[in-house]
C-alpha cells in the first residue's frame, strides 16, 4: 500500500481497510502487513521497463487480441503490404504451438518473432521483453504484438504496449462484448473483420456488437474492415496513422501512453507502476 | 486459464514481504477479487495449494473478498451498482461511467508469524 497518500485506497473498498472496517482486524500474537498492492505487480513492473524500451525508440507497439481464427494474421498481412513502404514494422508473435503466423509474416518481408507459450493462454511481460531481445528497435517505427487467440486472458496483463486493439469476426456473433466484458473493456478499438460475410451471415449486426460495447461504458472506436477485399482497411490505416504521431507526439512531452484497462488501473495500482518502489530486472538497453 | 500464474506472482510478492518482516510462517493472505479482473476467484483458490507448495506460505489460508461493481455516471454523478457486462448508470441509464470499483485484483494484507 501506498504509505503517504492512500491511492490504493478507493471509493469501493475504502470502508474495508478503516478502523474498524471488516478487513481492519488483526489477530492477536501476529503481524499483519497491509499491502495493497497489484497483485501483477511483477508483471506490471515488467511492462513498464518493456514500455521505456518502446519510447526510447519511438516505436508504436499495438497489442492485437481477439479469438482464434478471427482474422489477426491476415489482418497483419495486409496491413504490412499496405505500409511497408512507409514505415518499419516488426511482429511479435504468440502461440501455444507452431512458427505457422510467423512465417506467414516474414513472408511478406517483415521480421517476426515467433512466441510459442506451451500451455500458457497468453503472453506476459516477461515473455514480450524475451522478443525484444531479438528486434533492434532503433531501426522500427510500429511493432505489433499478436497475442494468444483467447477472449479472456490476454486482457489481464500489460505487456508495456501502448494500445489495446480487440477483433471480432463476424462468424463469432455480434454479442461477444457481452459474453467476454473484460477482453472487450480493454479494446482502445474494436476492428470488426471479415465483414465481407455480412453479406451470408446478415444475422450478425454491427450496430448491435457497437451496443454491447458502449454497454461496457467504452468509448472506443468501433471500424468495419475486410482483409480480404480491402473494403475498411483505409479507416484502419488512418488510425495508426493517427496513433503512431499522436505518440510521438506524446514522447517528445515525456509522456507515457498506456493502453485503455490500464487508464483505470493507474489509480489503483499507482505503487506498482512506480519506479522506485520495485525490485526486478535492472539491467539496462542501450 | 491463467490463476496458476496468478497465483505464483502472489507469492513472489508474499514471500517479499514475509522476509522484509522476518516471518516464520505466513498465516493468511487477503486478497480483493473484482469481476471485471479478468481472474476467477474459484480457480485462483484451487490454483493455491499447488502454488504454495514448499513456500514460507506451505500452511496459509487465502482469503477472497469478492468486490462489487459500481459505476459513477458522468452525466448525472450517481454512483450504483452494475453488472460486469452492462456498466450503465443505474438512475439515468447513460453509457458514459466510470468504474469506481470491480476490476481490483489486489493483494491487500498478509497475517504472518514473526
Amino acid at each position: 500500500m501506498c504509505d503517504t497518500c492512500g491511492c490504493n485506497v478507493t471509493p469501493g473498498n475504502k470502508h474495508l481497510v478503516e478502523a474498524n472496517g471488516k478487513l481492519a482486524w488483526v489477530g492477536k500474537g501476529k503481524t499483519a502487513v497491509d499491502v495493497l498492492q497489484g497483485l501483477l505487480s511483477e508483471n506490471d513492473h515488467q511492462a513498464m521497463h518493456n514500455r521505456q524500451h518502446f519510447d526510447k525508440h519511438q516505436v508504436l507497439a499495438i497489442n492485437l487480441m481477439s479469438s482464434p481464427g478471427a482474422g489477426k494474421t491476415a489482418l497483419l498481412e495486409a496491413t504490412i503490404e499496405a505500409l511497408q513502404d512507409r514505415y518499419r514494422i516488426a511482429v511479435i508473435e504468440g502461440d501455444l504451438e507452431t512458427e505457422n503466423d510467423a512465417k506467414r509474416i516474414r513472408a511478406k518481408g517483415v521480421t517476426a518473432i515467433q512466441i510459442t507459450t506451451g500451455t500458457a493462454c497468453h503472453l506476459d511481460a516477461h515473455m514480450v521483453h524475451d522478443a525484444l531481445h531479438n528486434l533492434d528497435l532503433s531501426k522500427l517505427d510500429i511493432v505489433f504484438i499478436e497475442n494468444v487467440g483467447n477472449l479472456v486472458c490476454p486482457a489481464s496483463f500489460d505487456l508495456g504496449h501502448h494500445r489495446n486493439v480487440t477483433l471480432l469476426s463476424v462468424p463469432e456473433g455480434d454479442d461477444k462484448p457481452a459474453k467476454y466484458p473484460v477482453m472487450f473493456r480493454a479494446a482502445d478499438l474494436m476492428l470488426l473483420t471479415k465483414t465481407d460475410l455480412l453479406a451470408v451471415l446478415d444475422d450478425f449486426k454491427p450496430e448491435k456488437a457497437e451496443q454491447y460495447l458502449r454497454n461496457l461504458a467504452s468509448e472506443a472506436p468501433v471500424m468495419q474492415v475486410s482483409s480480404r477485399s480491402g473494403e475498411g482497411m483505409q479507416d484502419w490505416l488512418d488510425w495508426l496513422d493517427q496513433e503512431l504521431a499522436t505518440h510521438r507526439a506524446r514522447i517528445q512531452n515525456g509522456e507515457i501512453v498506456r493502453p485503455a484497462i490500464q487508464s483505470d488501473g493507474i489509480r489503483l495500482h499507482a505503487t506498482a507502476n512506480s519506479p522506485t518502489q520495485h525490485h526486478g530486472p535492472t539491467h539496462r538497453h542501450e | 486459464m491463467h490463476e496458476l500464474s496468478v497465483c505464483q506472482s502472489l507469492l513472489d510478492q508474499v514471500n517479499t514481504i514475509a522476509a522484509e518482516h522476518h516471518a516464520t510462517s505466513i498465516e493468511k493472505i487477503f486478497l480483493q477479487v473484482g469481476p471485471l479482473s479478468g481472474v476467477e476467484p474459484e480457480l485462483l483458490q484451487s490454483a493455491f495449494p499447488i502454488a504454495r507448495a514448499d513456500s514460507i506460505a506451505a500452511g496459509a489460508e487465502l482469503v477472497i473478498q469478492q468486490m462489487p461493481i459500481q459505476v459513477r455516471c458522468k452525466t448525472c454523478h450517481a454512483e450504483t451498482a452494475a453488472k460486469a457486462n452492462r456498466l450503465l448508470c443505474g438512475e439515468c441509464g447513460d453509457w458514459q461511467t466510470e468504474l469506481l470499483s470491480g476490476d481490483e485484483l489486489l493483494l491487500e494484507r498478509v497475517e504472518m508469524l514473526t
